[in-house]
């Protein structure tokens, strides 16, 4: 029997990081437009909620789940949000408040229903989908909500992902929450007790249930973990959306699950890191953004973005099916 | 009883680590009922895969309607005539009767499946086997009982001459198994040969004509059912000779205080009303045939399964159990006959599962304390002698005894007093199973206390200071070990049920 040590080059997390460096340059040399540090600027900007997303998805996915009420969950509480800012005069601060909130408390739905009523995930989440589409447009009456601008009295909350020095360069100061957030929510899953429930609740619940622990508890906080990054991302969204239009947001949840794949979770449960997660949704964002400047319009990015992913996910069963020789 | 249909000689089949048939005689004659008995793991259904070419054979022959032949799969045996009526019915609920009974060979008009045809055949054939039931119904709107029924009429569209029932008994009220034997009696009639695998003594005596008896995958010998005696049967299945070194007294002392003691418990029909003791430092060996209702007992004794009934006291203090959450607070911990399954987390680390049960002592604050935990897991990799590279091997890459060791680990590390091993030796090696007895002989040495469910008679005889016998989901006796043998633990383990 031999040690086996993964190195760092052969992790997927580093081949990650080499396919999104060798996109900027792929797409920086044939377009100059996209070289511009403005695309960059805004490509970040809308790069955000996805990455919220995608660390948050991240954990149902690990437990062998998934949330599909992510993106009309994320649309459902920034038009909260900016309901009541826009006509019940909230303060900014109280709204993004009950966003998040809003976020937690249907996370903590998915999880009840997943975790203690044994719905299936896919099902269950399916349902959540439905419903905070239904809820959003219900909040704002079926009108578009468009959240205070930049430099309108109360825009304060852009300059946490954007500001502007005084010699007028803009900087991305969003991107560095990122990657601190992900740090943070990495050390949880790789340094906390709930992580460590999550990857085993992913890996083999029955053995998890029989070693005493309380799963059911930690399956829920999974899933509510996952409400909270979506409420979250709908903050960035509101900052990247001049209107936020009701009846918007599904599809959405499938980059944030397609980043969080590509970047190493396990599609089965039972693995994955929050950094492959971090760079696996930039490869996604890249496509997004980068294949218009070369030409290849919305239909491409789609098939290109299917194809990457597939790609991912049978790199994955093939880990797993050295792991069982 | 007519002339020999079918012929198996000599067979053998080894698998790694087991010789599961070793030159293995076995014959069937038209129109009689042939029963094959023997413990757990004697090789009855080994021999029966082989013969339906579910195994390959090493080497012997089968002869079957007078010329040699070697199925490669089920379907195969089926088409000559030879067909399994399995213990678990392969059925798909959701299809009707009709539908079930002709998977696989629907009769077809144009590209269209003719259903009105198969309703019609599977009605001829209900009243051949005149039985009642409406081909039309779904297949899981019906008793146990009338499944098998269905299997049977299954085994006889495919014109069977060769019926091979496993344990059919098992899951049927004593209604359904009296129609049972009235359709084996037709069949018998009819001249087809019946293999009948069971454990019910009674039934062994009131269906079949001859007994063949297999005891660790040899043939001891074949009798006819009406000259001989339950007990000649009970004598041939365990007449081996022990190997390893019985027990031959207890080893706890005799003023060791009860730890724990269970009263009346009841979990559906697998566990009905069993009640025992367990003291300090004491193992305590639960012996049965399969389906006894062991595993199930200890699954709700941890809560793991829900029970309907009973008491437990742990040191005189009477607890709630309804989860594994509850038990392994009160200091119980179970290692699973599947490992893979319930014991262990295969693609995480030594580490991860050796602290999975007690990660609350290894937290500095919030934060796991990673080299708290690494130091604990290699002091037991040391303790426990688990051979490993590193306490940050993933386990799925141990064999199955360090595996095993990994699981015991787990439990040392959470400090349990009770442990319930559910089949510990299972699919681990001679010189590992050895080095898990003397394992648990330590353990038991130390204070805790054991309880051992096995299958193999010699481990319970060589581990065991008390031994409790379940049978169908009763617990049929109980030996201390100064006065336990095979016989009497057989004779338990396969009381008449009437």
């Amino acid at each position: 029997m031999t040690k086996k040590k993964q190195s760092i080059f052969t992790s997927q997390k580093f081949i990650v990081l080499l396919v999104v460096i060798g996109l900027m340059i792929v797409f920086s040399l044939i377009s100059k437009d996209f070289r511009k540090y403005t695309t960059l600027l805004s490509m970040l900007d809308y790069s955000y909620y996805d990455v919220l997303m995608a660390i948050g998805v991240a954990f149902p996915l690990i437990t062998g789940g998934v949330d599909l009420s992510i993106g009309t969950g994320m649309v459902c509480y920034a038009l909260a949000g900016g309901y009541l800012i826009r006509f019940h005069s909230w303060p900014v601060g109280a709204a993004i408040l009950v966003s998040i909130l809003f976020g937690c408390a249907i996370g903590l739905l998915n999880g009840v229903l997943i975790a203690i009523m044994d719905l299936p995930p896919f099902l269950a989440t399916l349902c959540t989908c439905m419903i905070t589409r239904g809820l959003g447009s219900i909040c704002s009456g079926s009108f578009g909500i468009p959240w205070p601008i930049a430099n309108a009295d109360n825009g304060w909350f852009h300059s946490i992902f954007k500001i502007t020095l005084a010699s007028g360069t803009k900087i991305p100061l969003g991107f560095l929450w990122m990657v601190l957030l992900a740090l943070l929510m990495a050390f949880v899953l790789g340094h906390t007790k709930f992580g460590r429930y999550v990857i085993a609740i992913g890996s083999n619940k029955e053995a998890t249930i029989l070693s005493g622990i309380n799963v059911k508890f930690y399956h829920v906080m999974a899933y509510v973990v996952c409400g909270l990054f979506a409420g979250l991302a709908s903050i960035s969204y509101a900052n990247a959306i001049p209107t936020v239009q009701p009846g918007t947001g599904a599809g959405m949840e499938l980059d944030a699950i397609g980043g969080a794949i590509v970047g190493g979770v396990s599609a089965t449960g039972g693995y994955g890191t929050i950094i492959g997660t971090l760079l696996g949704t930039y490869v996604i964002c890249l496509l997004k953004t980068g294949l218009p400047y070369i030409g290849l319009q919305a239909n491409w990015q789609q098939i290109i973005t299917g194809l990457v992913l597939i790609g991912a996910v049978l790199i994955d069963i093939l880990k797993k099916e050295r792991i069982k020789k | 009883m007519g002339d020999v249909i079918l012929t198996m000689k000599g067979i053998d089949k080894s698998f790694p680590g087991v010789h599961a048939l070793d030159h293995v005689d076995f014959e069937v004659k038209r129109g009689e009922v042939h029963a094959l008995m023997g413990e757990n793991g004697a090789g009855k259904s080994t021999l029966m895969k082989v013969l339906t070419g579910i195994y390959t054979k090493d080497s012997g022959s089968i002869t079957y309607e007078g010329k040699e032949v070697e199925f490669h799969n089920t379907r195969e045996a089926q088409d000559a005539g030879i067909v399994i009526v399995h213990q678990e019915l392969n059925m798909v609920g959701d299809l009707t009767v009709a539908q079930n009974i002709f998977i696989g060979r629907e009769f077809k008009k144009g590209f269209m499946i003719d259903d009105k045809k198969m309703v019609e055949e599977s009605k001829k054939l209900f009243d051949t086997l005149k039985i009642e039931i409406d081909p039309t119904a779904k297949m899981s709107d019906l008793t146990v009982g009338k499944q098998q029924m269905c299997e049977i009429a299954k085994a006889i569209s495919h014109e069977a001459k060769v019926i091979i029932f496993d344990e059919p008994s098992a899951a049927l009220t004593e209604k359904e198994i009296e129609d049972l034997f009235a359709i084996i009696r037709d069949l018998r009639e009819q001249n087809l040969g019946i293999v009948y695998i069971s454990h019910r003594m009674d039934e062994i005596k009131v269906i079949t004509d001859r007994v063949t008896v297999m005891r660790d995958g040899t043939y001891v010998g074949t009798l006819i059912t009406k000259d001989c005696t339950k007990e000649d049967i009970i004598n041939m299945m365990v007449g081996r000779v022990i190997y390893e070194e019985p027990k031959t007294k207890s080893l706890v002392a005799p003023d060791a205080p009860v730890v724990l003691k269970v009263e009346h418990l009841n979990a559906g029909r697998m566990v009905q009303d069993v009640s025992f003791e367990l003291r300090k430092g004491e193992i305590l060996g639960f012996s049965g045939l399969m389906g006894a209702g062991r595993t199930e007992t200890a699954r709700a004794l941890f809560g793991a399964d829900p029970k309907t009934g009973g008491d437990i006291y742990i040191n005189g203090e009477k607890v709630t159990i309804n989860s594994p959450q509850d038990a392994v607070k009160h200091g119980i911990g179970y290692l699973s006959e599947d490992r893979k399954r319930f014991g262990i987390v295969v693609q995480k680390s030594i580490i991860e599962n050796s602290t999975l049960a007690c990660l609350d002592d290894y937290l500095s604050g919030p934060f796991i304390n990673k080299k708290k935990e690494k130091e604990v897991t290699e002091k037991y990799i040391k303790e426990l002698d688990t051979k490993t590279p590193g306490s940050d091997q993933l386990v799925v890459n141990l064999s199955g005894g360090n595996q095993q060791k990994v699981v015991i680990a787990k439990w040392l590390v959470k400090n349990c007093d009770i442990l319930i091993f559910d089949e510990p030796t299972r699919g681990i090696d001679v010189g590992a199973k050895n080095e898990i007895y003397k394992l648990m002989n330590r353990l038991a040495a130390e204070g805790k206390s054991i309880i051992m469910i096995s299958s193999e008679m010699t481990e319970i005889l060589r581990m065991s200071d008390r031994i409790v016998v379940m049978c169908e989901g009763k617990k049929t006796g109980e030996i201390a070990i100064e006065e336990a043998t095979q016989e009497l633990i057989m004779d338990k383990a396969t009381r008449d049920i009437k």
